[in-house]
């Protein structure tokens, strides 16, 4: 694991729309490789270039918080590969039911 | 279903719950023996002995709400016009009517709609005048039911759950501080019902009248979006699906709406935003706090019990790792990131010099 070069402590990688960057633990400085700020900035005019933010639901709902399981479009794979919803009611049956 | 935490063989409560629900020698069916509940029933009738720690003046007001009529048809009224009685050991006593549960074994079939119809109308009802009331409306226990689950994990056995116990408390350390009961709730004038869920609805009069809003323990004001927030877990967790969520939440917002049209709704301004194109935001954190509360639950049965955790434990796990995560990283980069910065502070994408 990466030591932040600035306070010393343990670094954590995160991937930003496919872009690895280190940010720090402790004082939450970002360390960026070689090509890794272009890329972020050919993003970012990517983004403003496009065209208005996806569709909400189908309902006129947004899909989701950021920290929702990877079905409602947030970042990483997670490992509720299938139809979500549809797995594990039993055991969900006993959790609809209690505080 | 067994409670670890149940007091269990608790005969002398189930026998005065008995006399309380109308049966003279004593004999009712137990319902429910929790550490915070203990439900009998005698015929049409419940009695229940609400948790030891219940104050007495807050449920006396809690139960005046359940008899009010601003709430007739929203939440069901007492049986005895919302008096209580003190119960051997010292509980606290009360009686209801028995109405017909969701069928625990069909869970799609789960009313949605009426929960969220109802819902909006606990939201939205004017309050109860001050004076037909016997004291100040209290606040809402939603945090402090959180509060208590964590505390619960932590003083139950490990088991085998130390690592999902660490990811629980990284994802509890992120909260807001009201989430965690540690500061008072944002100021409201909106009642909620504060530990929603699918045991609490019940269908009155049996076997088919409309549903209705049960167990007013933790009943007061609040943040409305909490209400809202453990279906919303739920959902985020992957754990409900996405048809089931929009009919309950398109079914608050379009009564929210409603009363707003007819000019019943008071001022409060919260659950118009809930009822808006983006109710995330306002939903995000008590989402979490909830998450947080199911898989620290999970974790403290499972450690107790020496067994795995189940799917729905495993998945309410899963989000709270995704919540610790998510208050690392920096709050610019992600949407709906209002409430998060206001429990992690951060610079954003800064660089090294």
């Amino acid at each position: 694991m990466m030591q932040c070069p600035k306070c010393g402590a343990p670094m954590h990688t995160y991937n930003r729309s496919g872009v690895q960057i280190e940010q720090c633990g402790s004082c939450r400085g970002i360390f960026l490789d070689y090509g890794e700020l272009e890329a972020l900035t050919r993003l970012e005019a990517q983004w403003g270039q496009s065209a208005p933010p996806p569709p909400p639901g189908p309902q006129g709902y947004p899909a989701g918080p950021a920290w929702g399981a990877p079905q409602h479009g947030s970042y990483g794979h997670g490992h509720h590969g299938g139809h979500h919803g549809h797995h594990g009611r039993r055991g969900f049956g006993r959790m609809l039911f209690s505080s | 279903m067994a409670d670890p935490e149940s007091p269990g063989g608790n005969r002398a409560l189930h026998r005065a719950l008995a006399v309380l629900a109308g049966d003279p020698r004593g004999v009712g069916e137990v319902l429910a023996d929790r550490s915070d509940a203990v439900v009998v029933r005698v015929g049409d009738r419940v009695a229940k002995a609400h948790a030891p720690d219940a104050e007495a003046p807050a449920l006396d007001v809690r139960i005046r709400i359940a008899a009010a009529p601003e709430y007739r048809g929203v939440l069901l009224p007492p049986a005895s016009g919302g008096a209580t009685s003190r119960l051997p050991g010292g509980r606290l006593g009360s009686t209801w009517p028995l109405g017909t549960p969701v069928d625990p074994d069909d869970a799609a079939a789960a009313p949605w709609g009426a929960a969220g119809v109802l819902l909006a109308r606990l939201h939205t009802a004017p309050l109860p005048a001050p004076g037909r009331l016997p004291g100040p409306l209290p606040p809402m226990r939603g945090p402090a039911k959180a509060a208590r689950a964590l505390a619960r994990m932590r003083r139950a056995p490990r088991g085998g759950q130390g690592a999902s116990a660490e990811v629980v408390e990284r994802a509890w350390a992120g909260l807001p501080p009201w989430c965690r009961d540690e500061e008072p709730g944002p100021a409201s004038r909106t009642l909620c019902h504060g530990d929603f869920h699918l045991g609490q609805l019940v269908r009155h009069p049996r076997p088919d009248g409309p549903w209705q809003l049960i167990d007013i323990d933790d009943v007061g004001l609040g943040d409305p979006a909490w209400d809202l927030a453990r279906p919303a877990a739920w959902f985020a967790a992957g754990l409900l699906p996405a048809a089931e969520w929009e009919c309950f939440l398109g079914a608050y917002a379009r009564t929210v709406e409603g009363a707003a049209a007819a000019g019943a709704a008071p001022g409060e301004h919260l659950p118009h935003a809930l009822a808006g194109s983006d109710p995330w935001p306002y939903l995000d954190a008590p989402a979490r706090a909830l998450t947080v509360q199911s898989a620290a639950l999970g974790v403290a049965k499972a450690g107790a019990e020496g067994r795995s955790l189940d799917e729905a434990e495993e998945a309410c796990v899963a989000a709270c790792a995704r919540i610790a995560a998510l208050s690392q990283v920096p709050n610019s980069s992600r949407p709906g990131g209002r409430r998060l910065e206001q429990c992690r502070p951060g610079p954003g994408v800064s660089g090294h010099r």
